[in-house]
């Protein structure tokens, strides 16, 4: 249970006030039957406990997704001045890169509704998910560290996916700085035989149709259209990631003292941004998040491949090509407004989406004029968004929106919650089929785990950061 | 006294782990690990499942810091080298240093289910602390 006190400042944010060693104060967004569900736990602490860190600049923010998570809530968002700032591994997450791509296809429902389960059983076959899942894609030591300093880049090489593919993955699919030099031996060991895995927990690919569309123009330039079959997948950098994550914290933790920053939780150990601990810190993150580009670039791929067999189609009918690729666990040096001038920033998003505007150079040209697609899944039962990114994302986040539902009920009270229930026939009554590795899954995934994904959703769309393009209602889901 | 008990935490798994002496703490944090990470399907029989056998020495900057760092090591033995523990005899525990003798099987999915993926041991809340005669210890473990 929290014991902060909130502001309620509008509609959409409450104010976490400046208090004791808090150098900026908190913004969380959220309406307030969204703000009645954060006293359950200890996130708007978790809030306040951020504005501790050195060099962070205007609030500490939180978006409606929020919950608990261990340093810094999910769904937290942070900016650190490059020369005054901290870079956090546990603002990042342990999961470098986790996040959501969505490929959209010629197919329409009726085209495929007697085939789900054929396309849904050879998808689960082809896809390797689950606990400790290991791939296909078998990579020599040369090759390894490709991956690390080129991301898809590296797959589209090796033939996995187009060069069209990297136009519409943030950053292009490779973030700059990697150095692989970096990366421990025990990261390289735990991700050498996982790129091409779905992983498990909350990680799935889910066949989805379009349901709604809210604005014309954007779906349009999105390419989406009412009916529209289309493919959502949610991983990032696998064991690489948890281990890059770990390594770091570990060897912050044990150097904490020498950087004379005060904290109120281990978890938030962190470096300066100048110092050598924090550059290599970034250089390390950027290797796993070209291992997660690459990882979900090539599920792209087999998914494609899947999808043409089973459908006995050409590529060219199925059409399968991808919408937009995000990450949401990151810390990326971007640039800002601040006060008027424009200054980089070490911005980490851990469970938030880049959200940046319509006109913002960063996005793809083909995307310019409505704003960058925001994917934001929600849970198996419900589906997804699709928004656009807004200008007071800009102004305000540090251009970062949401990035899912958020869980409201632990895994444990999920687990307990499902006793006596097939989740499995749950959903399937309610037109999802699911295919899943462990019933153990299915029960800690359950949709009552989660907030309601509109509620979410209608908060970042009211408050300006992103507008709501098109709602996507799950057919089939694989989860690990 | 129970050996460990989990707890609930939103997203992630917690564990409040008790013993009497440090020595039991550390055993009953592995074998808290070993049942939050992975079922056996049958007991172990005859000598031939037991394939290594390794002498491991963790360091820590507190007690707490040791127990995350131990937990971290038997977490990259089971995620990355594929082992899984069937004996963990601490020889030695302090505050700052832990040696301990592990045996090994190998996993094997006809032997073992992986029951969740664990991808850290996290400092979040971390505390140990020693009550009267017995210690407590609770982590959080990501998954």
């Amino acid at each position: 249970m929290s014991d902060v006190f909130l502001e309620k400042l509008d509609d959409h944010r409450w104010l976490v006030p400046q208090s004791g060693r808090m150098r900026v104060p908190g913004i969380i967004y959220a309406d307030e039957g969204l703000r009645d569900l954060l006293h359950h736990d200890d996130s708007i602490r978790q809030v306040a406990n951020v504005a501790h860190l050195p060099g962070i600049v205007n609030y500490s923010l939180a978006m409606p997704d929020i919950h608990w998570g261990y340093g810094f809530p999910i769904g937290g968002v942070a900016a650190f001045d490059l020369e005054t700032g901290v870079v956090s591994p546990g603002g990042v997450g342990y999961d470098i890169n986790c996040g959501c791509r969505l490929m959209a296809t010629n197919l329409t429902l009726s085209d495929i509704k007697d085939r789900i389960s054929d396309i849904t059983n050879s998808l689960y076959g082809k896809i390797p998910s689950g606990v400790g899942s290991t791939g296909h894609v078998k990579l020599s030591v040369r090759d390894q560290k490709k991956v690390l300093e080129e991301g898809a880049r590296w797959a589209v090489k090796a033939g996995f996916g187009s060069g069209q593919d990297l136009e519409t993955t943030e950053d292009g699919g490779c973030l700059t700085g990697a150095d692989p030099a970096q990366v421990s031996a025990r990261a390289l060991e735990r991700g050498k035989n996982q790129l091409g895995t779905l992983g498990s927990g909350n990680h799935f690919l889910e066949i989805e149709v379009v349901e709604r569309i809210f604005d014309d123009t954007a779906a349009q330039a999105f390419g989406l259209r009412k009916d529209q079959i289309v493919i959502m997948i949610h991983t990032g950098s696998r064991g690489l990631g948890y281990q890059i994550c770990d390594d770091y914290l570990a060897l912050m933790v044990k150097h904490q003292q020498e950087t004379g920053i005060e904290l109120p939780d281990r978890q938030l150990a962190c470096a300066y941004l100048a110092s050598p601990r924090g550059r290599n810190y970034l250089a390390a993150m950027a290797c796993g998040a070209n291992y997660a580009w690459a990882n979900r670039q090539i599920l792209m791929h087999i998914t494609q491949e899947v999808l043409e067999k089973t459908l006995r189609m050409a590529p060219r009918e199925l059409g399968m090509r991808l919408v937009y690729d995000v990450c949401h666990n990151i810390a990326k040096i971007e640039t800002f407004t601040i006060g008027g001038i424009e200054k980089k920033l070490c911005v980490h998003r851990k469970g938030a989406t880049r959200a940046y505007p319509a006109g913002h150079e960063d996005i793809p040209a083909r995307y310019r004029d409505v704003g960058q697609p925001v994917l934001i899944p929600g849970d198996m039962g419900t589906g997804s968004y699709v928004l656009a990114g807004q200008e007071k994302a800009l102004a305000e986040t540090f251009g970062s929106a949401c990035h899912g539902a958020g869980r409201v009920m632990s895994r444990t009270q999920a687990v307990k919650s499902s006793r006596g229930r097939s989740i499995s026939r749950e959903l399937a009554d309610r037109g999802v089929l699911v295919m899943a590795g462990s019933k153990g899954t299915l029960a800690e995934e359950m949709p009552e785990a989660y907030k309601d994904l509109n509620a979410v959703v209608q908060v970042v769309h009211e408050a300006g950061i992103a507008r709501k393009t098109a709602r996507l209602k799950a057919v089939a889901c694989i989860k690990g | 006294m129970i050996a460990y008990q989990f707890i609930d935490h939103t997203a992630d798994i917690g564990v409040e782990i008790y013993g009497r002496t440090r020595r039991e703490l550390f055993t009953n944090a592995c074998r808290a690990f070993q049942d939050l990470s992975l079922d056996r399907k049958e007991a172990v029989t005859g000598r031939e499942d037991v394939l290594w056998e390794e002498k491991i020495t963790v360091h820590g900057s507190d007690i707490a810091d040791l127990l995350v760092n131990f937990l971290r090591e038997l977490l990259y033995e089971l995620n990355a080298k594929k082992r899984v523990i069937i004996l963990c005899a601490i020889a030695a525990v302090s505050n700052n240093k832990l040696t301990a003798r592990l045996l090994f099987e190998s996993y094997s999915p006809k032997r073992h289910t992986l029951k969740a993926e664990v991808k850290a041991v996290t400092y979040h809340g971390l505390c140990v602390e020693k009550t009267g005669s017995a210690w407590r210890a609770k982590v959080i473990f990501d998954v």
